[in-house]
């Protein structure tokens, strides 16, 4: 009973690692760039549902912020490509990389600023509420996270796999010229996509902050979640998930049965191993290209 | 605009352009070792600090700049030359022949971690060493008979050729043992740009389909990369080591590579003029912003108050003006100047204009 509750436990938590790495699966699939300010992208999210409706600041209804703060991360997410991201169009990885790592310093510290340094938690209607499966106990937040993430995967794998627009941002990703004539639109598609990749940081966010405090530091949690991401394959949305599941079902288990000091290594102990030996992740995309 | 009119294939490959640069660089390296003369204290012992940053910067170029491989890790480099140095005097091995050593043993941890990420390409290889950057916190922790764990260790002066040398004691002898190294390290690395070897670091990191056409052996290209690049950054480690005086597991964090990096960037990625310009600003921006704080204090009404967080804040803010309005860094942005002024009426607007690349995927190779 025991181990089955480390088990639900860590696929809750492994569930948000999956949304953040989904986040970052959504942009490198799209863009072939990575995001690594997508944990402070999260974090960012806790912060404006937490702003909008917690009763010390605007004291919105629940239902009516959620919304809202989605909307104001997709916002984000495509003014920051617009204005920043675009600029670096035909640049090297590298750069986005370093230009996404230090806008993740900026949106901490400006998070900081804003709501300062103390844990919050977002005060919502599920909290408190919690649902029994045998001798099982798990929160509705729990519950909602679970749901959430898997419904939100597989609507974006659909969305890559069978819609026109996905199919698009497949080819944009992997021959942005070629692509080009062939019709798509590619930086109406790139901004559509940072666009998306807010709003899915903005859903993580808010299933986080449901579930535990959130401070302007809690964005480094996206290092977890590059693991996940890796482990699953960069560019694989089922990939995000079960990366973000194993990861988040290994740190409960590591940190019961393995000595105090090594639990903490155990998911980027996996990492390594997984770029070691499948250096394209479990579920890789080797197969002929279609562009 | 002076003209070298190359009469020789030698000139091609000469590490400088001509006397004139040669004496500037002398003047410019009398000036800086007098600086016990000229500066008090604090700020002498802030110039060592950007040189071993710079030396650091140096490490990372080779392998970012100069072969195209993004570390995000080099803090488990530094933190690993550190330890090595201050466990090898701890042995009784004399300073002298300690130093080195950890540099060595530094480079062969590389070469070791090199192996399984040469198959790595990009951003993985950069999550790579950035995992590796967080295991290390946690190696220290576990190997405490070593490092000390948690308490960390303390290291005091070090003797050479019977003088003690401290940060503390003798800041100006310490100075000028962190000069000896920057100079010598720079050297090396001039050399190395004119070497075969450096001209093939080059051809990997500009594309490493025509450098395999070319004959060179990229895995092993790549090792040496890391090699060299890690036993550089192994030695800056060991004098951080030697300045900060006491250091433990969190000295050397994962936010410390991300700094070599961005410091490097900023500086200009792929030039040795890069490493020490990035790391002037790296060293003198706490400075700065103390001072411009407690100035705007002076002038707005005694609001000095510590906003956390802060010195990164304005650190990303520089970063993203730079990659956007500047990618070849300061370096870029002098050279810029200068051929301004070189080519007076001449000069166009679009001389340095990248060309246009779109993407191609990486992937699905």
């Amino acid at each position: 009973m025991d181990n089955a509750q480390l088990l639900i436990s860590g696929l809750a938590n492994g569930c948000v690692y999956g949304l953040i790495a989904l986040g970052f699966v959504l942009i490198y699939k799209a863009t072939e760039a990575v995001n690594f300010a997508q944990g402070d992208f999260m974090m960012l999210g806790a912060f404006v549902t937490i702003g909008l409706t917690n009763t010390e600041y605007m004291g919105l209804p629940f239902w009516l912020a959620l919304p809202l703060s989605l909307g104001i991360m997709g916002a984000l997410g495509y003014l920051l490509d617009r204005l920043i991201i675009r600029r670096l169009f035909g640049e090297s990885q590298t750069a986005v990389v370093i230009l996404t790592i230090a806008l993740g310093f900026v949106i901490r510290f400006a998070a900081g600023l804003i709501w300062g340094h103390e844990p919050q938690t977002l005060q919502n209607p599920l909290a408190g509420r919690e649902v029994r499966f045998g001798g099982l106990v798990l929160g509705m937040e729990d519950v909602a996270v679970i749901v959430v993430t898997i419904l939100l995967t597989w609507g974006l794998y659909v969305f890559f796999n069978r819609t026109k627009l996905g199919l698009g941002m497949q080819g944009a990703s992997q021959n942005q010229l070629a692509a080009y004539y062939m019709g798509v639109p590619v930086k109406r598609v790139q901004g559509f996509i940072w666009a998306l990749a807010g709003v899915v940081a903005g859903i993580a966010g808010i299933l986080f902050a449901a579930k535990g405090a959130v401070d302007p530091t809690t964005g480094l949690l996206g290092i977890k979640a590059f693991a996940a991401a890796v482990i699953g394959g960069f560019g694989s949305l089922p990939g995000a998930l079960t990366g973000g599941l194993i990861v988040g079902v290994i740190e409960p288990f590591a940190s019961r049965y393995i000595a105090a000091g090594y639990s903490q290594i155990a998911p980027y102990a996996l990492l390594l191993a997984v770029l070691i030996f499948r250096p394209n992740g479990l579920f890789s995309q080797v197969r002929v290209k279609k562009v | 605009m002076r003209i070298v009119f190359k009469t020789g294939y030698m000139q091609d490959i000469h590490p400088w352009k001509d006397r004139y640069q040669l004496v500037l660089y002398l003047i410019l390296l009398t000036v800086v070792a007098a600086a016990p003369w000229w500066l008090d204290e604090f700020y002498l012992g802030e110039l060592t600090n950007v040189l071993i940053w710079a030396i650091a910067g140096l490490g990372l170029m080779i392998l970012t700049g100069h072969t195209g491989q993004v570390s995000l890790g080099h803090a488990a480099f530094l933190a690993f030359g550190c330890y090595a140095n201050v466990a090898l005097i701890e042995a009784g091995v004399p300073f002298l022949l300690a130093f080195p050593l950890a540099g060595i043993l530094t480079g062969i941890a590389g070469v070791t971690v090199a192996i399984p990420a040469l198959r790595l390409h990009g951003i993985y290889l950069a999550i790579f060493t950035m995992a590796l950057s967080i295991l290390m916190d946690d190696i220290i922790v576990l190997s405490e008979p070593i490092t000390g764990g948690v308490a960390g260790k303390y290291v005091g002066g070090v003797e050479i050729f019977g003088y003690l040398v401290d940060r503390w004691g003798t800041p100006d002898q310490f100075f000028w043992l962190v000069l000896t190294v920057a100079v010598l390290v720079t050297l090396g690395y001039i050399n190395l740009l004119r070497a075969p070897l450096g001209r093939s670091f080059i051809a990997v990191r500009d594309s490493e389909v025509s450098a395999q056409a070319m004959g060179i052996d990229i895995a092993r290209t790549k090792m040496i990369s890391f090699a060299l690049s890690c036993a550089v950054t192994g030695w800056a480690g060991a004098l951080m080591g030697l300045f900060a005086g006491a250091f433990n597991n969190e000295t050397f964090s994962v936010l410390i590579s991300i700094q070599l990096l961005m410091m490097i960037v900023i500086g200009g990625l792929g030039s040795i003029h890069g490493a020490f310009l990035g790391a002037i600003v790296i060293g003198f921006l706490p400075q700065f912003l103390s001072i411009s704080k407690e100035y705007a204090g002076a002038l707005f009404g005694g609001n000095t108050v510590a906003i956390p967080g802060l010195e990164f804040g304005i650190f990303g803010m520089i970063l993203i003006a730079f990659i956007l309005f500047e990618p070849m860094g300061i370096y870029g942005r002098w050279l810029k100047i200068r051929t301004w002024f070189e080519l007076f009426p001449f000069y166009r607007k679009d001389m340095f204009k990248r060309q246009k690349s779109y993407l191609k995927t990486e992937r699905l190779r």
